[in-house]
C-alpha cells in the first residue's frame, strides 16, 4: 500500500490540488523514517530553488524572499537532522521523496531557461504553489501520520513557518503583477 | 553571623529584585514557536528589553517606527535599552506574523 500512498502524496504535492489528496487509511500511513525523508527532501528542494533564485532573480523583493527561504528551510532541515540523530532513526527513501525530487529537478531546468522578470514571476508562482501543496500534505497526511511526538512537533512548527512563506510568496507575486 | 543577617541574605536570594535599583529593570520577552510572549508589555524609559529567541530560526525585533531593529540569531538573545516613551509596535522582519507591542512610560 505504500506505493499507492506515496504516489498520491507526490501527486498532491506536485499538483497542489487538495482534491487529489486521498485520505490514507491506517495501513497506508507513511512511517516516521519515511515522513522524515519526505519532509527533509521537500526542504532541500526549496533550498535549491532559492539558490537558483539568488543567482538569477532580478527583483530586490524576490532576492530577499529567496534569502528568507534559504535561512528558514536550512534551519528546519538542520533541526530535522539533529532530531533523527537523537532518535536514532534513519530517514528512509520512498516513492514520494523520489517523485518530489524528480519533479523538482524538472522545475529547476524549466526555470533555468528563463531570465529577468520572467524568471522572477515563474519562481514566485512556483513557490506559492509549492508551499501550498507541501502545507496541505503536512497538514492532512504527514502530521497525522507521525508517531513520534518530537517529529510531530517539528512538522507542526514547519507548517507554521511554511504558511508564513506561502503568504509572503503570495504577497511578492501580487507585487510583481 | 547573626540570624538577622542570614535572613536578609535569604531575602536577597529569594527576591533579587529587592536589592537591584528599581529604576533599571530588565524585561524578558520570549520568542518561541514563532510567537512573541508576552505580546503586550509595559516598560519605562531606561529599562532594558531582552528578547530571548528559543527558536531554531533567526528572528528580528523590528519597531514599526524604526526605533529599533534587533537581530536575534537562532537560540540567542539580545537586548535594547528603551530611550523614548510611547507605544511601539514591533514585529519580526523574517516572519511578519510575529507581532507585539511595547508600552514605554516616561
Amino acid at each position: 500500500m505504500l506505493i499507492r500512498w506515496s504516489a498520491a502524496a507526490a501527486a498532491a504535492i506536485m499538483l497542489s490540488s487538495p482534491i487529489l489528496l486521498q485520505k490514507a487509511s491506517a495501513a497506508d500511513k507513511p512511517t516516521d523514517p519515511q515522513i522524515a525523508h519526505i519532509a527533509y527532501t521537500a526542504g532541500v528542494i526549496d533550498i535549491n530553488a532559492a539558490k537558483q533564485a539568488q543567482k538569477k532573480a532580478k527583483s530586490k523583493d524576490v532576492k530577499a524572499f529567496a534569502e528568507d527561504m534559504l535561512r528558514d528551510h536550512e534551519a528546519v532541515n538542520k533541526q530535522a537532522l539533529a532530531l533523527v540523530k537523537k532518535l536514532n532513526v534513519t530517514p528512509e527513501d520512498n516513492e514520494a521523496s523520489k517523485a518530489l525530487s524528480r519533479q523538482a529537478s524538472d522545475k529547476l531546468a524549466e526555470l533555468d531557461k528563463l531570465d529577468g522578470t520572467a524568471f522572477d514571476k515563474a519562481y514566485v508562482a512556483n513557490e506559492v504553489a509549492y508551499h501550498k501543496a507541501v502545507n496541505g500534505t503536512l497538514e492532512t497526511q504527514l502530521i497525522p501520520s507521525a508517531n513520534n511526538a518530537e517529529l510531530k512537533r517539528l512538522l507542526q512548527t514547519g507548517l507554521k513557518i511554511f504558511r508564513g512563506h506561502q503568504q509572503h510568496a503570495e504577497h511578492v507575486a501580487a507585487e510583481l503583477k | 553571623m547573626k540570624p538577622g543577617r542570614l535572613a536578609s541574605i535569604a531575602l536577597a536570594v529569594v527576591f533579587p529584585s529587592m536589592v537591584v535599583p528599581a529604576h533599571a529593570a530588565t524585561i524578558r520577552i520570549t520568542m518561541e514557536d514563532l510567537v512573541i510572549s508576552p505580546a503586550d508589555m509595559s516598560a519605562k524609559v531606561g529599562d532594558t528589553i531582552e528578547w530571548i529567541n528559543k527558536d531554531v530560526f533567526a528572528h528580528t525585533a523590528t519597531a514599526k517606527n524604526s526605533d529599533f531593529d534587533v537581530m536575534l540569531p537562532p537560540q540567542k538573545s539580545a537586548t535594547f535599552v528603551l530611550k523614548k516613551a510611547g507605544t511601539i509596535d514591533y514585529y519580526c522582519r523574517y516572519h511578519p506574523n510575529m507581532k507585539a507591542t511595547l508600552k514605554v512610560e516616561p
